[in-house]
């Protein structure tokens, strides 16, 4: 079974799952961080490969991504590491990146790659669903992988079913329409949202990102779904090179509350 | 062969709406009310009274007497230079406020590299009295203060885009930022054919005035709409797609498009586009763009900020695929000497921009009969600057 599933399967709540770019601060930190992060209790992991031109991504994440290529981040390098992380990392990982890095890649060649290192889904903001469904889902299904689609407080619930219908890992409920690194909007509206997609009893699990910064944040989501995803507070928590990895223990045991 | 778009937004194998969920219900909106919004007759009477009386169309066809004895050929510019805020940016900016204002936008939002299309902006948000923020390179921000004074003047707020290269792809992230975060009182003006399905087809609908006016022109000076050769330059390529516009489906007339080789097509200070790019996707569609293997995107260099860009809109990239339009590559060198040359000859300063078009006439043989159209899309008041340093004026 695909990691990502079973993990949904075995947790129904409180799921934690923590985003940060490859190759930050360092370009040898992609493992050290996974190890890191599931030895404190992380859920799941998203690994960023970096991109030139993050549209969806505020400053914080802008930064890692440049830093990370400035520090020699490649796919390919990515992928190597991949590899030698996954024998000791047994936590479900996702990628998420952006789409022209994988064009240039190929398609094709980047899923075989993707699922071979040990990969379990990926989140292409900017894969709309009609190119995705017309172009790249068979070549995404061929290699097992889970393709994740983000839903907006302004997605129309027809095409929060199609979504939910293409989907086969959880869907990404984005607190509010925004980049990455705002504050939780913690508006009634914002509530009726993450309620009325509750109500919508979708096949697949709803995992809270995009501005969950704090446990406050982080309980916040969780009162309405399965879990949420924290990448911003986190990156901006790891920017020293010299001594990253000591501050990842406490930076969990916080939003888990021990 | 069909240069058009398909029902699915995309030219052959480019365009599509690579956008992320935040910006599909904005872009949708667009994509389903724009064409009937423009069909209005009420748009189409407001649209045509402003260009005429607000930009100052038709702009006219001149024949350029000496330069047509000098390239032994009937050289008639189209003169995009003399609209109101000196280029055919506002053509564009014209009709997406009335849209804007149609579908109810309270707030605009625009990018602009050398400062044109940002004065485009700034304009026509002040004739309708809407707010208005314009994305713009830190870098640029300092090479361009004339435009940056112009743009606040009309009570623009210009804000510096800090992240990556500081330049024009870095103020479109910004714009789209913005974008995202703002997605329900504001339109974003873009100002090039390029962007998410259906802003490439939207613009050049808007620009396609310019070839529009050309056949009729053409049919008074000569008797037949259909010129040898028309020639634009191309950056993001607006200018372009108007002046092609009507063009496209007349298979004899000759269409070229002048990129910016920088300081040549392969010192790695170049803006060709068509020349160094492979296909990928930028700014929301799928297109040709400058980019490393690894698919990062690679900063553009061209003396004319306004070509400065890594990508070209997607129908290029297909026109250029399909043949239909020859892409060629003018230095900085010798768009600075077409510049002056036109100067002297004609008594026309141009934008260094469209000096790129005007350029690529050296490079040619012509019949005397020929008739060439080139397009003026700007004037050079904005790069005195840079004329005064490069010739030492």
């Amino acid at each position: 079974m695909n990691r990502l599933k079973k993990l949904f399967t075995e947790k129904k709540e409180n799921i934690l799952s923590i985003y940060y770019t490859a190759g930050y601060p360092e370009i040898g930190a992609t493992l050290k961080i996974a190890q890191a992060l599931e030895k404190a209790g992380a859920d799941f992991l998203e690994i960023g490969f970096p991109y030139s031109d993050p549209v969806a991504d505020g400053p914080t994440i802008q930064h890692s991504s440049q830093v990370s290529i400035e520090n020699g981040m490649t796919l390919k390098v990515l992928f190597q590491q991949l590899k030698d992380l996954r024998p000791q990392v047994s936590i479900p990982i996702l990628l998420m990146g952006y789409v022209n890095p994988m064009l240039q890649y190929g398609v094709a060649n980047f899923c075989k790659d993707v699922a071979e290192a040990g990969v379990d889904g990926i989140i292409v903001p900017d894969l709309p669903l009609y190119e995705y469904e017309e172009l790249y889902k068979d070549e995404f299904i061929k290699n097992g992988l889970s393709n994740i689609f983000l839903v907006t407080p302004n997605t129309s619930e027809e095409r929060i079913r199609k979504i939910d219908e293409l989907s086969t890992g959880f869907i990404y409920l984005l607190s509010s329409s925004a980049t990455t690194g705002k504050d939780l909007d913690q508006s009634d509206k914002i509530s009726k949202y993450y309620e009325r997609v509750k109500a919508m009893n979708l096949k697949n699990p709803l995992i809270i990102g995009f501005g969950i910064s704090d446990k406050a944040s982080f309980d916040r989501a969780n009162k309405y779904v399965d879990g949420a995803i924290m990448g911003t507070a986190f990156v901006k928590t790891i920017g020293n090179k010299e001594d990253y990895l000591s501050h990842i223990p406490e930076f969990i045991g916080k939003i888990k509350g021990v | 062969m069909n240069y058009r778009i398909d029902d699915r937004g995309y030219y052959g194998d480019f365009g599509g709406a690579y956008i992320p969920e935040m910006l599909y219900p904005n872009v949708e909106e667009l994509r389903t009310k724009y064409l009937d919004i423009i069909a209005l007759p009420e748009f189409k009477a407001e649209f045509d009274s402003l260009m005429k009386d607000y930009v100052g169309r038709p702009s006219p066809l001149f024949l350029a007497q000496r330069l047509s004895e000098k390239y032994g050929a009937q050289i008639y510019l189209k003169r995009e230079d003399l609209n109101h805020t000196g280029a055919h940016k506002i053509n564009n900016t014209i009709g997406q406020i009335i849209l804007a204002e149609k579908l109810g936008k309270k707030r605009i939002i625009a990018e602009t590299g050398a400062g044109q299309h940002g004065v485009a902006t700034a304009t026509v948000c002040a004739l309708k009295g809407l707010e208005c923020v314009v994305y713009m390179g830190e870098v640029d921000i300092e090479r361009q203060a004339p435009n940056v004074a112009r743009m606040k003047m009309m009570g623009a707020k210009v804000v510096p885009a800090t992240s990556g290269s500081k330049t024009l792809k870095d103020a479109t992230n910004e714009a789209m930022r913005d974008w995202i975060n703002n997605p329900e009182d504001t339109h974003y003006i873009i100002g090039s054919v390029v962007g998410p399905h259906p802003y490439p087809e939207m613009v050049s609908k808007f620009q396609s005035i310019i070839s529009e006016e050309t056949k009729k022109q053409l049919i008074e000076h000569t008797g037949n709409d259909q010129p040898n050769y028309v020639l634009a330059c191309v950056g993001g390529g607006s200018n372009a797609m108007g002046m092609f516009y009507h063009f496209l489906d007349d298979e004899n007339v000759k269409l070229i498009a002048a990129e910016a080789a920088g300081l040549g097509v392969n010192s790695g200070h170049s803006a060709a586009t068509s020349a160094l790019g492979k296909e990928g996707v930028l700014h929301g569609s799928r297109t040709i763009l400058m980019q490393t293997n690894d698919g990062q995107v690679v900063e553009p260099y061209s003396i004319s900020a306004g070509l400065d860009y890594p990508g070209i809109g997607p129908q290029h990239a297909h026109l250029h695929k399909v043949k239909r339009v020859e892409y060629v590559s003018i230095t900085d060198d010798e768009a600075m000497q077409a510049s002056l040359l036109l100067a002297k000859m004609e008594g026309i300063i141009p934008a260094i921009e469209s000096a790129h078009a005007l350029a690529q006439l050296e490079k040619m043989t012509f019949k005397k009969d020929d008739v060439v159209v080139v397009c003026l899309s700007g004037r050079g008041d904005k790069d005195l600057d840079t004329f005064m340093k490069y010739f030492n004026l």
